[in-house]
């Protein structure tokens, strides 16, 4: 079938449902084209609360903010359980594929909305064995929150970040063991809010500067052998043996960017490098979400969608958007930027996250300090506001971060 | 004649179809639950040239016959083979020479086209190649393939021609009595006129088990790392080969990532199921394939693992062939490249014995499953209006669709491993963290398994337990 659309957002979770927003309160015609039979995304399997504190201030669990928020945007068409096989950019056009056959999809300008992936516990490259009974955390998110199955009985959670501790309070209200939370890094890998109501509410131990070396069992995970970690690698003597049948890694997310590798513009985290108006190195192509820059939390991904969602709408009526100006380049103290060039026109949001824990950490642009952070951790966005008019944003831009004692 | 066949690896699975272009009444014996996962599940999956084996040697009379046959075999029985070719790099003058030996005993075997280029042709053929090499040997007839798929793609074409299988079903000894042989499974005695073992890494016991007398075997293992990288490399590239072997590779792999690896270490002989991981393993192969490709990017690492050659001291495959049984032992590497030609021979052997006659309704052709995503947009189209299950992508890695997933479980699959080798799905980038829940209801509507049945691969590898309410 062929048709066309003055705006296609590709991705139905919470960025690409905000550009649907965004695009269609400027009135443009917008096609939504989503994978799963349902919008929403990760939102889905999120049955915990924390969700649009910041841009609704109300504490939502996600399949409720993704209620909400599909309410506030009214009807749109949309094409589910279709896959976009490609994309011409020259061509404006998007071949996708459903189970009613292949779809020709002509667009004015396109929203990336992708989301992100989970980085499997196998690329790790951990030694031992290959059983079953590891899971990443989203996996082992699926199984309980929407199937209704337990992964196991005695899990040990590898990595600190934001799902794996949100699944080792999970797992443990449905009666699993949780031995332990095991990051390699000095620090907690998520919020501090999650260190506090996911583990220490539960009295389930978080083991920093510790890993696991090794897998053990043959056919089902018997066990696994953790190890105190310096500089990245296991001090030898301190391994120990632990029993489990389950080992459920959050160790990360990758920006999901395949389909557009080689085309759009990525950073070395495969994350998509955008301007402030969310637009790509295309004119008419914008993007927005977890696949520009993973955010900790869902509202800035909201925000983000609703501004590519409104440039790509002015776009596609023929307007034309300013060009860049800056460039913005990370510098010493910043590990992550979520945004890479501005057009130096309206004021602006950049989240960004430190490489290492400081006490107070001063953001500076240019060397000039912009903004101060009390308790930064790489785990947490510092968000910033630049505005143009004060500050010289044209031309090369180093964000960089530096600490300071109290 | 009622022939036997233990052991569903590559080996086993083409002596199978051979035998049923003749009027031989084929019955394979495996104990795994599905087809392939012996030696063939954990290889490189190169079909080799032929120029590294000592000219003399078994290895040599069938490697370069096998690599040449596997053209038609692909052709038939619709798996994918890419003739990548190979580069045998060579970094100082010792080096050449080496190439020059192999260059010598590629002659002597009959492989084709085999020339040293200098560094710049090098170089051009393969841009990320280490700048420090000298000299390469260029092997254009190298191929790659899906090892396992060859012996499912074999194994399905030899049902389809009236072999039967016992998977599941491990056999306990052979005995040889007046004329007949007796294949000791469990609970009972099968009777064959003929029996062919094929088992891999425990072919000495087995051959034991029947009187007949091979040197022993001990596993030697190989580690591997697998990237996420498409574009790494186009060609199998190799050291120069030490004692311990062809060394460790570069290579592409079949289904568009790339393969590192393999370590070589030997083992005790009861070792034979230990094939974890190493840390020295994984170290090893780091620092060997960065000097032959600077540029591997280890964070696009998907995964490790690890296979299991059957070894002898001899370093040769051991081919034993009687009255009443052929015994194939030290199946090592060329194994894969060599099966086509070893079973070529095996089965002609059989046929003098047993006077067997051509099999006139053998179906060389075996169909394989439609993969949307490699089709043009017409046929594509064609075979969603016939069966909308091709129009659903289920994986999106490797855009595997649901029809392939239900095509698989028709032919056996019954574990995520079973669907994995048959189709892609959780073999790419997120290792299946976003397609698993979606392949189990398939497995589970198709098939009727709970859930909490379905297992990774072996017994008592269980996915998940069963409902928590
Ligand atoms: C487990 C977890 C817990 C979280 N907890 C919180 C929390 O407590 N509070 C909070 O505020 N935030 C939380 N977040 C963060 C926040 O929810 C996410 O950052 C946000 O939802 C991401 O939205 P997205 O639209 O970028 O990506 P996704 O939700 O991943 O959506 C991307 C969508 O695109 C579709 N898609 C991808 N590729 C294609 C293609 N080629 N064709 C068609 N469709 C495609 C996918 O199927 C998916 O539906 C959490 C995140 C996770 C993963
Ligand atoms: C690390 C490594 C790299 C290699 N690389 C290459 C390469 O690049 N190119 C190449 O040509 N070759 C290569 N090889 C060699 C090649 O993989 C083997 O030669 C080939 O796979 C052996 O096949 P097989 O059928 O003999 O053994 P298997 O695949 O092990 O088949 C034997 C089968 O017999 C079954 N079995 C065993 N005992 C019993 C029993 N008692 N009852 C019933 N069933 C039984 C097993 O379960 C198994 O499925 C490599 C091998 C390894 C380990």
């Amino acid at each position: 079938m062929k048709m066309r659309y003055d705006v296609v957002v590709l991705g139905g979770g919470a960025a690409g449902m905000g550009a649907a927003k965004g695009a269609k309160d400027l009135g443009s015609s917008v096609l939504l084209i989503e994978r799963e039979p349902f919008t929403g995304g990760v939102l889905n399997q999120c049955i915990h609360t924390g969700f649009g504190l910041q841009v609704f201030k109300m504490e939502l669990t996600g399949p409720e903010y993704h209620e909400f928020y599909r309410n506030k945007i009214g009807k749109f068409d949309a094409l589910y359980e279709t896959m976009v096989l490609n994309i011409d950019f020259d061509g404006n056009k998007i071949k996708a594929m459903n189970s009613d056959g292949i779809h020709e999809i002509e667009y004015g300008a396109l929203v990336l909305a992708t989301g992100a992936r989970e980085r499997p516990f196998e690329a790790l490259r951990v030694p031992g064995t290959r059983p079953a009974g590891i899971f990443t955390a989203g996996l082992a998110q699926k199984f309980v929150n929407l199937e209704n199955h337990l992964p196991g009985h005695r899990a040990v959670i590898i990595g600190s970040g934001d799902i794996g501790m949100i699944m080792a309070r999970r797992l443990f209200l449905e009666g699993v063991e949780v031995e332990g939370v095991y990051e390699i890094m000095p620090y907690p890998g998520g919020l501090t809010r999650n260190v506090a109501q996911c583990l220490e509410d539960f009295n389930i131990p978080l083991h920093l500067s510790t890993s696991v070396v090794k897998i053990h069992g043959k056919r089902r995970l018997e066990g696994v052998t953790v190890a105190k970690f310096e500089n990245n690698s296991p001090i030898e003597g301190s391994e120990r043996f632990i029993e489990c049948d389950t080992l459920v890694a959050s160790v990360g997310l990758i920006p999901e960017n395949d389909l557009v590798k080689g085309k759009i513009e990525t950073g070395s985290d495969d994350g998509i490098f955008v301007d402030d108006l969310m637009r790509t190195n295309y004119e008419n192509v914008f993007a927005c979400g977890n696949n520009v820059c993973i955010h900790d939390l869902v509202d800035f991904t909201t925000t983000e969608g609703e501004i590519a969602g409104k440039n790509a709408a002015l776009v596609a009526k023929g307007e034309s958007l300013p060009p860049r100006a800056g460039i913005i380049i990370a510098g010493s103290g910043i590990r992550i930027l979520s945004i890479h060039y501005t057009t130096a026109t309206e004021p602006f949001k950049l989240y960004v996250r430190v490489d290492r824990p400081m006490e107070i950490a001063t953001i500076n642009i240019n060397d000039k300090p912009v903004k101060a952070a009390v308790n930064a951790r790489p785990s947490e966005m510092i968000e910033l506001t630049l505005n143009p008019q004060k500050i010289d944003l044209k031309g090369k831009i180093i964000v960089s971060a530096k600490g300071v004692k109290k | 004649m009622r022939v036997a066949i233990i052991g569903a690896g590559v080996v086993g699975s083409l002596i199978a179809r051979e035998l049923t272009k003749y009027e031989a009444e084929v019955e394979i014996f495996e104990k795994y639950p599905d087809v392939g996962w012996g030696v063939t599940k954990a290889n490189s999956g190169v079909i080799h040239a032929g120029y590294d084996d000592e000219p003399g040697t078994v290895r040599s009379k069938y490697c370069a016959r096998g690599n040449s046959l596997y053209t038609k075999l692909s052709y038939e029985l619709g798996f994918p083979i890419k003739r990548t070719g190979s580069l045998v790099v060579a970094f100082d003058d010792e080096e050449v020479r080496v190439l020059e030996k192999l260059l010598d005993y590629g002659k002597q075997n009959g492989v084709e086209g085999l020339q040293i280029l200098d560094k710049y042709k090098s170089l051009e053929k393969e841009p990320n190649l280490s700048k420090m090499i000298v000299a390469a040997l260029w092997a254009p007839s190298t191929g790659i393939v899906g090892p396992w798929e060859v012996a499912q793609a074999a194994i399905e074409n030899a049902i389809e021609n009236g072999a039967k299988i016992h998977l599941s079903t491990e056999v306990k000894g052979i005995k040889k009595e007046n004329k007949k042989v007796f294949v000791e499974v469990d609970d009972r005695d099968y009777e064959f006129d003929f029996v062919v073992n094929a088992s891999g890494l425990w072919a000495d016991v087995l051959a034991e088990s029947a009187g007949v007398k091979v040197t022993p075997l001990h596993p030697r293992k190989g580690e591997y790392i697998l990237l996420d990288q498409s574009d790494l490399v186009r060609t199998v590239i190799f050291p120069v080969p030490s004692k311990a072997g062809k060394g460790i590779l570069v290579l592409p792999t079949i289904h568009n990532t790339t393969l590192l690896g393999p370590t070589s270490e030997d083992l005790p002989p009861d070792w034979r199921d230990r094939n974890e991981t190493t840390r020295e393993g994984i170290q090893k192969i780091i620092e060997n394939t960065k000097k032959l490709v600077p540029s591997i990017n280890l964070s696009k690492s998907i995964r490790t693992f690890a296979g299991l050659r059957p070894e002898n001291d001899l370093k040769d495959f051991v081919v034993v062939k009687e009255e009443s049984m052929v015994n194939v032992v030290a199946t090592r590497s060329p194994g894969l490249t060599s099966a086509p030609a070893m079973a070529e021979e095996i089965a002609d052997w059989i046929v003098q014995i047993g006077g067997l006659k051509l099999n006139k309704n053998f179906n060389p052709y075996r169909k394989p499953i439609p993969r949307p995503y490699e089709m043009e947009d017409k046929e594509r189209e064609k075979l969603i209006k016939e069966n909308p299950a091709f129009g659903r992508v289920i994986c999106r890695c490797n855009k595997v669709t649901e029809g392939e997933v239900i095509e698989a479980i028709k032919r056996g699959a019954r574990t995520l491993d079973g669907v994995k080798l048959r189709t892609t799905a959780m073999f790419g980038r997120c290792q299946g963290s976003f397609c698993t829940v979606n392949i189990m209801k398939i497995i589970k509507r198709e098939t009727g398994i709970d859930f909490g049945e379905i297992e990774k691969n072996l017994p008592s590898s269980k996915v998940v337990d069963g409902e928590i309410r």
